[in-house]
């Protein structure tokens, strides 16, 4: 079973735009700075701005040398060097040190230092304080949004989720009203918005002050509805195992921007080869969004049909061989290079994902969600530990299990997290620590009944001073409810039923049918309502924060007009999934409507709790 | 309406006409005699120095100002030095030029704003005749100084004084100078006797105006139109030379037969109008010279001074306010006697119209037959904006309202405007705002500029119903107005904070595009702090409320409203500035009250201040943190000593924190590192900073059982993780022998099952059977399998009577070979299932 798109889906706005944009306004800022120069960048920048203007582009502005920024001296012999960077105070101390280390030589150049997407105070406090302030140039290059695909447009900012959640530093919270006020200028703006979590309301919050401050455009709207979500209201999703075909090659070989490496492998050669993954690779395009079981079998109807179409060439006479070679050939040879790609990727991947050890992982990770034998999961993970089967995994078991149980017993606490140190060393002492300050691993408290919790929770909430500023970061436990929320929002089906993974028939498909992804749930639920009534029990476990807003271009003229009302961006704050992006494919195909997802970073359980770890970096 | 031409004079062509504005509201003894007068232009105040030559201090002279009609604004003594011209700004500023070349700059009201100087060589050798202009780059000020130089500032806002060349022959003063503005520079024009020149920049080049009449022997005036387009000389003998500013084209050339010199000589030219004209006064006449030979002279009872004004000449008196300029055509289209032009008939149709007579028909059809009615509706509705009584204005607008009933296709913008704009122009002309405004000057200066005025004389509700009425849009218009109003409001000494910041917010609530910070700034440039604070309150995007309140050393509160904002750069701002500006503790205790500036001050310490970090967490004795700290630290540090010095400190918080689970963790890393030390100094062995398993895995490998043993009792290492680690650790050194005696010495926590797993991994079959037996009956069927003993998983399957197990078998089994089997199995099956 293919997924075509519904012959009445709305089409997608044209996001090249955006692109065109940002390499327009890089190349303006490059000429800023007349002459040849060396280019530094910073190592996370490079695939995104391959993606914008490549090394021809770049050369054309009289860009001599590239270097990746590495935080040592540098051997560049220009006399010009331009920096493009993220804001980091790190860098930019790096940068000050360099300057002043010339200056020391006695050595003149000019640096220009390019923010992106924007310059924080905090950097230039540094160059202040370091006393190059005056030596060096300083600009912005608004670079806020790559599109990665027809639908999914990323900020590329994987730091938004520590920086934010964990660090309580808020500065990206404008970079993502910026992204938003940008997508609404360059596409018109929205007819509602929905959101739910902190951050997501001070993302609208800092959008709205930009929309007052600009002119008001009225056009026609190519989205109808926003959804902001922070990444902290769900948890359990990003941390389970994906089992989609795309969600599946991320956890494996790790899809950086878009592209992938294939290594030797999969290639079945000594090469690694890299490969772009987006709807413009046809194969790619029908198994992406698949539940891993049925991509094999389709992976070789493809190749037969494959052989079919290569087999037509015999019994042609020459003017019909003329043409095939001149039409088809191409096309098939690029199918089958693709193809033969994909099986061996496919085939890299049933050779983990059949083992034992996987299928154990799985099985844990549906008892857990399911909450069934809990005390055989505990044991399950505990020989995870102790056989130091893998770290991360390991703890995303922990966090798995914390979650959904609502904190560990003190003891299995203790003793779990003991096994852990003793398995990979003390120094993450730090790492539980930070788990415990995002409630991701936690103890429960003795003797604390839910019901004190929640009523705890409840005032917390309707208690506006705290809910206005700091909340966040008072360690106030939170509560992941998960149980409740599950059995509200029947988030996992009711175990025993069969359930055909080849005819999903609702978003747990991405999972094997064992839980429909919370966040996808939430969205499902809201557009479906058109709002949160009804959902009041469901927002006061996830720790309130919601809203809607009714946004400015009036909905009843738009509404019979366009396809734009059957258009939803969903933003996630902190990163989102691939089989997140499944899932509202999906929904998207069952309801008839659109999702774009913009996210501030593409994530899975290995990304999020390595941006939580603390061993040493 | 026959009085209308009542007040017209014919010169050539055209006709000329002076209007009353005002009878001066003023009461001045002497009327204008003996006083330094200067009145701005385009209907703007009147200042007044009367006795200004006085040099004895015991008598001050007055400085007044009033507005057009003769209103008081202000009046104070005059203390500073003697001033020698008075001149306005184009914002209505008042400057006085002082003989020792200050220039005092005082507002409307008289409030005194600033001061320059014209240069330091002045105080010697004084100024000796001073003109005030205006050019597109703003007011500028010339002087002539004693010594004969001349200086020019073009702009007041952004002085740049500069000295022009020296007038060649020059004995004394010269008989008269005036300053142009030609090429985008702005050039004095001296006349010394009968030669002129040209002061520029760089030089001074003598000129000849054209056609100049030979009798001249001196040139005794000048004056350059308002445009400074143009120019005319009076000569001694009386001729009025009159053309182009670049003195290459003559217009004209008039004998005035009068041989004295005038007191004033001005253009009183409109834009498009027919022929140049000049306005030269004497004592008691005034004469307007044109084209022709003929003038038309005026009798002046008083004293008077001439206001140059875009589209005419005002003449104010001691009593009286007049306009002079010549008939605008529509005007006089309509009006001439016997005028026959569309617009004349047109109004006469409406005059019989109303007296509903039938001639109103004839003359329609008349006009109409030309197809000349929309010029005549356009003439009515131009000739409208020119006149100056409302009477007259809306005959003019109801005839041109009548013919437009005639007329299909005719846009109304022109009517609909013009009545706008003659309402506003009428209200402002208004005795008690006396802003004399001529529709042509109006539309030049345009609504922003009046409504400017406007608030400038703090006529506010004036200024908010122009705005409302001419539908200014809301933000340049009334928020403005608002804005400004408050501005004032807020300097009002007498009201208490209270009543001023509630009429401040109850009038602007509803404005749109209000900054509050503006008005609160302006509060605290007064010096009411409290007022500001609240008026701040008001201001609803917080990010603009910061910077005056740090201004106003109101740190908390900018700190609490950066916060609110949402804005990291703005925190980021008042964090380093409190920084900077408080003492640490203080410092650090009001971050403690901010979370959210807090944590970002620690990532900026992360990476700027490791040990702010340490102090921070110390003042909140945060021991948590501060253990958490110390822990980083220890990995950061190279030397085993120090490091287990900086694990010691951190053990120390945490006992502090009460957090016994890191405390113990800790010290057990400890004692590893100690342990690790000793046996890589003893050993050889790489080992100081690995987890207690990767040691143990590492010991068992070299063969060190015994410390591994070692650790396993001391740090309390579960049964089953040694055990697997022992089992993996073995099996990577393919030590079958070892493993083989482990597994005997006791019954294995993990059961048996692992260990032949971890042979087949090997792939070392032989090995993996020998545990086979020993596994649980449950794990039988799994480890039959996995060394590939079909028999074997098959006998332990139906044994167990496990269907699923035997389903598992069964999937494994191959049809070829194990045929036999199968069959076995598929009848245990049956009989499972049965059963």
């Amino acid at each position: 079973m293919a997924h075509t798109e519904r012959r009445d889906a709305p089409g997608l706005p044209d996001f090249s735009l955006l692109k065109r944009l940002a390499r327009d306004q890089l190349i303006f800022l490059l000429e800023q700075l007349p002459g040849k120069k060396d280019l530094f960048i910073d190592a996370d920048l490079m695939s995104p701005l391959d993606r914008i203007a490549n090394v021809t582009i770049l050369k054309q502005h009289e860009v001599d040398k590239l270097y990746k920024v590495e935080l040592k001296p540098i051997a560049s012999s220009s006399d010009q060097l331009c920096f493009l960077i993220r804001p980091r105070i790190q860098t930019v101390k790096w940068i000050s040190d360099l300057v002043n280390s010339d200056k020391v030589a006695g050595r003149f150049r000019r640096y220009k230092i390019i923010f992106t997407p924007q310059k924080f105070y905090a950097c230039e406090t540094v160059l202040e304080e370091q006393g190059v302030y005056g030596d060096v140039t300083t600009d912005e290059w608004n670079f806020y949004i790559l599109p990665l695909d027809d639908d999914i447009l990323s900020l590329e900012l994987p730091e938004f989720f520590r920086d934010n959640f964990l660090e309580g530093d808020q500065r990206w919270v404008t970079t993502a009203g910026s992204a938003l006020h940008l997508l609404q200028s360059v596409y018109g703006s929205f007819s509602k918005v929905y959101g739910i979590g902190r951050c997501a309301k001070m993302v609208y919050e800092s959008w709205r002050e930009l929309m007052e401050e600009g002119e008001q455009r009225t056009r026609q709207p190519e989205f109808a509805k926003v959804f902001l979500i922070d990444r902290d209201v769900d948890f359990v999703t990003p941390l389970c195992s994906q089992v989609v075909y795309e969600g599946l090659v991320d956890d494996i070989f790790r899809i950086k921007c878009g592209s992938v490496e294939f290594g030797p492998d999969v290639t079945s050669s000594d090469k690694s080869i890299k490969v772009m993954l987006n709807s413009q690779d046809k194969v790619f395009n029908e198994i992406r969004n698949e539940h891993f079981s049925n991509v094999f079998g389709f992976l070789s109807q493809k190749a037969k049909n494959l052989q079919t179409a290569y087999d037509k060439r015999r019994g042609m006479d020459i003017q019909q061989m003329k043409a095939f070679v001149a039409d088809e050939l191409k096309g098939l040879k690029q199918e089958h290079r693709l193809l033969s790609l994909h099986i061996g990727a496919s085939e890299s991947m049933m050779k983990k994902k059949t083992k034992q050890d996987f299928q154990d992982l799985l099985k844990t990770e549906h008892s857990l969600l399911e909450g069934f034998e809990i005390r055989e999961c505990i044991t399950h993970i505990e020989e995870h530990i102790n056989r130091q089967v893998s770290m991360i995994d390991s703890l995303r078991l922990l966090c798995l299990l914390s979650i959904t149980e609502n904190g560990l017993l003190s003891k299995d606490y203790k003793s779990l997290k003991a096994q852990y140190l003793q398995s990979y060393g003390i120094d993450h002492l730090l790492t539980f620590a930070n788990l415990r300050q995002l409630g991701l691993l936690e103890e429960q408290q003795a003797g604390e009944t839910l019901t004190v919790m929640e009523s705890k929770v409840g005032k917390l909430v309707t208690d506006k001073t705290v809910g206005k500023l700091t909340d966040a970061f008072s360690s106030l436990a939170k509560k992941s409810n998960f149980r409740a929320l599950s059995k509200r929002l029947a988030l996992v089906p009711k175990s025993g039923e069969e359930y055909d993974l080849r005819v999903p028939r609702d978003m747990a498909y991405v999972f094997s049918g064992a839980y429909i992804p919370l966040s996808c749930k939430l969205i499902e639920q809201v557009l479906e309502r058109d709002g949160w009534t009804g959902l009041e029990e469901v927002t006061r476990m996830l720790n309130g924060q919601e809203f809607a807003v009714t946004g400015g271009s009036s909905s009843s003229d738009a509404r019979n007009k366009t396809d734009a009302q059957r258009i939803v961006l969903v933003m996630f704050l902190g990163g989102c999934t691939f089989s997140e992006i499944s899932a509202l494919r999906f929904l998207g195909r069952e309801r008839g409507c659109r999702f774009i997802v913009v996210t501030t970073a593409i994530t899975n359980s290995a990304r999020l709790l390595e941006a939580l770890l603390e061993n040493g970096a | 309406m026959a009085f209308v031409t009542a007040n017209w004079n014919p010169l050539g062509e055209s006709f000329y006409r002076k209007i009353e504005l005002y009878e001066m509201g003023w009461n001045l003894k002497d009327g204008l005699k003996d006083s330094l007068v200067a009145a701005a232009p385009y209907g703007g105040p009147i200042a007044l120095l009367k006795g200004h030559n006085r040099r004895s201090s015991s008598a001050r002279p007055q400085l007044e100002i009033f507005s057009s009609s003769g209103l008081p604004l202000a009046s104070f003594p005059w203390k500073s030095g003697v001033v020698k011209q008075l001149g306005w700004t184009v914002s209505d500023d008042l400057l006085c030029v002082q003989e020792d070349g200050t220039v005092l700059v005082y507002d409307l009201w008289g409030g005194f704003k600033r001061h320059f100087s014209m240069g330091n060589e002045l105080s010697q050798s004084q100024v000796l005749e001073t003109k005030i202009f205006h050019s597109p780059y703003g007011t500028g000020v010339a002087i002539l100084t004693g010594a004969l130089r001349y200086t020019l500032a073009t702009n007041i806002d952004d002085i740049k004084l500069r000295r022009l060349p020296e007038v060649p022959g020059l004995q004394g003063a010269p008989s008269c100078w005036a300053v142009l503005t030609q090429d985008r520079q702005s050039k004095v024009l001296v006349a010394n006797g009968s030669q002129l020149f040209i002061l520029d920049n760089t030089a001074c080049t003598p000129v000849t105006p054209p056609g100049l009449s030979p009798q001249a022997s001196s040139i005794v005036h000048m004056c350059v139109s308002f445009s400074y387009k143009y120019l005319a000389l009076l000569t001694d003998s009386g001729h009025v030379w009159m053309g182009t500013s670049n003195l290459k084209e003559k217009l004209s050339e008039v004998d005035t037969n009068i041989k004295t010199p005038p007191k004033q000589m001005a253009w009183c030219r409109r834009p498009k109008s027919q022929q140049p004209s000049a306005v030269v006064m004497w004592d008691g006449l005034l004469i307007v010279v044109g084209e022709c030979k003929e003038t038309i002279q005026y009798h002046l009872d008083d004293d008077s001074v001439l206001v140059p004004e875009l589209d005419g000449v005002r003449i104010i008196s001691g009593t009286h306010h007049e306009l002079l300029q010549e008939v605008p055509g529509a005007c006089e289209e309509i009006f001439k006697i016997a005028s026959m032009a569309p617009g004349a008939l047109l109004l006469e149709a409406h005059k019989e119209y109303e007296k509903e007579s039938q001639k109103a028909d004839e003359y329609l059809r008349e006009i109409k037959e030309q197809s000349l009615l929309s010029e005549a509706v356009r003439q009515c509705v131009e000739a409208a904006g020119h006149e100056h009584e409302p009477e007259t204005q809306k005959t003019l607008l109801r005839a041109a309202s009548f013919g437009k009933c005639f007329l299909s296709n005719f846009p109304p913008e022109q009517f609909v405007s013009m009545c706008r704009d003659l309402r506003v122009l009428n209200a402002v002309r208004d005795y008690t705002v006396g802003i004399p405004l001529t529709h042509t000057q109006f539309k030049q200066m345009t609504v922003q500029v009046l409504i400017d005025r406007l608030v400038y004389r703090k006529l506010y509700p004036l200024a908010i119903e122009v705005c409302r009425y001419l539908k200014t849009p809301e933000y340049q218009g009334v928020s403005r107005v608002l804005k400004h109003w408050a501005c004032y409001k807020v300097q009002q000494k007498e009201e208490s904070d209270e009543v001023i910041a509630k009429a401040v917010s109850v009038k602007l609530a509803d404005a749109a595009g209000i900054s509050y910070s503006e008005i609160a700034t302006k509060a605290y440039e007064s010096g009411r702090t409290e007022l500001a604070i609240k008026l701040l309150e008001f201001e609803p995007r917080s990010g603009e409320q910061v910077p005056l309140l740090l201004k106003m050393k109101k740190s908390p509160l900018a700190l609490s409203k950066a916060i609110e904002s949402g804005d990291t750069d703005l925190v980021y701002t008042v964090v380093m500035y409190l920084k900077n500006e408080l003492n640490r503790g203080d410092f650090f205790m009001m971050l403690r009250n901010q979370p959210v500036a807090l944590s970002l001050y620690k990532q900026f310490c992360k990476h700027q201040e490791q040990d702010t970090l340490k102090d921070l967490f110390n003042q909140d004795d945060d021991h948590e943190e501060l253990g958490n700290f110390y822990v980083k630290a220890s990995y950061k540090e190279q030397r085993l000593e120090a490091r287990i010095a900086l694990l010691q400190s951190a053990v120390d918080e945490y006992y502090k924190a009460k957090n016994e689970f890191s405390a113990k963790t800790t010290e057990d890393e400890m004692r590893l590192l100690r342990f690790q030390r000793k046996l890589e100094e003893e050993k050889g062995e790489l080992l100081v900073g690995f987890s207690l398993h990767d040691t143990m895995t590492t010991l068992l490998s070299v063969g060190l059982h015994k410390h591994a043993e070692q650790l396993y009792k001391d740090f309390r290492v579960p049964d089953k993780r040694f055990w697997w680690l022992k089992l993996k650790a073995l099996a990577e050194k393919e030590d079958w022998e070892e493993l083989e005696k482990f597994g005997k010495s006791k019954k294995s926590p993990i059961g048996y099952l692992p260990f032949v797993e971890v042979c087949i991994k090997h792939h070392n079959k032989y090995e993996a059977k020998k545990y086979v037996s020993k596994v649980t009956p449950e794990q039988k069927v799994k480890a039959h399998l996995a060394v590939g003993d079909m028999e074997g998983a098959a006998e332990a399957a139906i044994e167990r009577r496990n269907e699923s197990e035997i389903s598992t078998v069964l999937s494994r089994c191959s049809a070829t070979t194990d045929h036999l089997l199968m069959e076995r199995l598929n009848r245990a099956r049956a009989t499972a299932v049965k059963k």
